[in-house]
């Protein structure tokens, strides 16, 4: 009887012990940021690894699978690309000529050339959340490629998200598709603000939300371009999020709100760019604000 | 000393497989909760202490690299893996029933954990919505890992129990 006691007693301990931990750890992280960089070098040396040995065998896999396909299909393909090329080389003269002109244009204007080349990364997806309630994912980059919290992240010419967290070998996203994840944007044709908020709800249809859409004079029509603004204060401008797909003007008849197609297949990433230049690097400005 | 590096091995293991392989062996976006299974079924085969040992350690991997405070999925894990400990009294080897419920408990409990913490938080009060939508297809994805996973289980762990009670044997 008396071992019984002692080991229920040792129970409660480890009980204590532990969630104390938990409690102390949770207070450290929300207190200070740098709480976590010790556990991060520890995911690096473990985990980190075997993830990336995972991903590359599922790609030698799905490659392996591929090479099946058959040289016909391949030799049709070509044909249509080499048409293709054809075609997209006298467009491409034709932007050339148009490009050179706006450049000149610009001069003119002494337009600041905001978004036109940043410098990115490329990375693997190596892993992703492991329960069902966000979507953040892990990339095979991290602190020791210069990458950096609030670095955006893109995907297929659009926006994928942005980095919340860095570890030496890797870093983790958190997508626009996120619930939590708040984007201030702008219709590209009217430059009219709207937030772009991820949910979950919306996530196995694809789609996000977009609200507070000012209710004015411009017209919004189904298909417009949806980039990040300027005034956001960590998404660099310009970025194209998606295409809106639906529009209603609010109850309270001064917003609008709808629904946004993103351009970003975010059920199939698998490589993904990072663009080095953060908004603060771009400001010259280096606070820590959490506003989005 | 061995059942510690098999069981951290076994932790590992499920961490990697629900991050990595089962994201393509998700149902409608749905995947199963592995680690739940995990610490649910230590606790209720080995007592409070490795319930909550593997509880801990389950969430401290899920925290490094996924969430945003480091302790929360920790401590939602190890309370999960005490309270399956209360449960090993009246656990025997062969019940198939009582790990099953104890299984889907967790899992549900740890639902409605994050939803409460996680997004009623944040003013989300859809509850049936995300009852519907996430909770219940999770578990029940969870329940059909387990047919497969809890076996497995409860062989290593009888497995490891064997060798014990023979080495201890041979000091006598």
């Amino acid at each position: 009887m008396k071992k019984k006691n002692q080991s229920s007693l040792s129970n409660k301990y480890w009980l204590l012990i532990l969630s104390g931990l938990c409690v102390l750890l949770m207070c450290l992280s929300l207190l200070s940021g740098s709480t976590g960089t010790p556990f991060r070098g520890v995911a690096n040396l473990t985990v980190i690894p075997m993830q990336k040995g995972i991903n590359q065998i599922g790609m030698w896999l799905s490659d392996l699978s591929s090479n099946f396909e058959t040289l016909q299909a391949v030799k049709k393909e070509n044909k249509t690309l080499q048409e293709k090329v054809d075609e997209l080389t006298i467009e491409n003269n034709n932007l050339q000529q148009e490009k050179y002109e706006l450049e000149r244009l610009q001069e003119l204007y002494k337009l600041d050339q905001n978004y036109a080349d940043y410098t990115k990364i490329g990375a693997r997806v190596i892993g992703k959340d492991s329960g069902n309630w966000f979507s953040t994912f892990t990339i095979d980059k991290g602190s020791n490629d210069g990458l950096k919290v609030d670095m955006n992240v893109m995907a297929e010419n659009g926006l994928v998200g942005i980095i919340t967290k860095v570890g030496p070998d890797w870093a983790t996203v958190r997508s626009v598709i996120d619930d939590s994840s708040n984007v201030s944007a702008m219709v590209l044709s009217t430059s009219d603000r709207c937030m772009v908020r991820g949910d979950l709800s919306l996530i196995s249809d694809g789609k996000i939300r977009f609200e507070q859409l000012e209710n004015n004079d411009n017209k919004v029509e189904v298909g417009e371009q949806v980039v990040t603004s300027h005034i956001s204060d960590k998404y660099l401008q310009g970025i194209l999020i998606g295409y809106i797909s639906e529009i209603n003007v609010d109850s309270n008849n001064l917003t609008r709100s709808g629904y946004i197609t993103p351009v970003v297949n975010f059920k199939n990433l698998q490589e993904v760019l990072v663009i080095t230049t953060t908004k603060a690097d771009k400001n010259g400005t280096n606070k820590d604000g959490t506003e989005e | 000393m061995k059942r510690k590096i098999i069981t951290g091995a076994v932790i590992i293991v499920c961490f990697l497989l629900q991050c990595t392989i089962f994201n393509k062996l998700a149902l409608g976006s749905i995947k199963p909760n592995l680690l739940i299974i995990l610490t649910s079924s230590f606790g209720f085969m080995r007592g409070h202490k490795d319930g909550m040992v593997v509880g801990f350690f389950s969430g401290l991997l899920i925290d490094i690299e996924f969430g945003n405070l480091i302790g929360f999925y920790a401590l939602i894990y190890t309370l999960i893996g005490f309270i399956n400990g209360f449960f090993s009294q009246i656990y025997y080897d062969d019940d198939v029933e009582l790990p099953l419920y104890m299984i889907a408990g967790s899992e549900f409990v740890y639902g409605l954990t994050v939803y409460i913490f996680m997004f009623l938080m944040r003013s989300e009060f859809d509850f049936i919505h995300y009852l519907g939508k996430i909770i219940i297809p999770e578990l029940i994805y969870t329940m059909v890992i387990t047919l497969g996973l809890y076996p497995l289980t409860l062989y290593i762990n009888r497995k490891l129990e064997a060798e014990e009670k023979r080495s201890a044997s041979k000091f006598v």
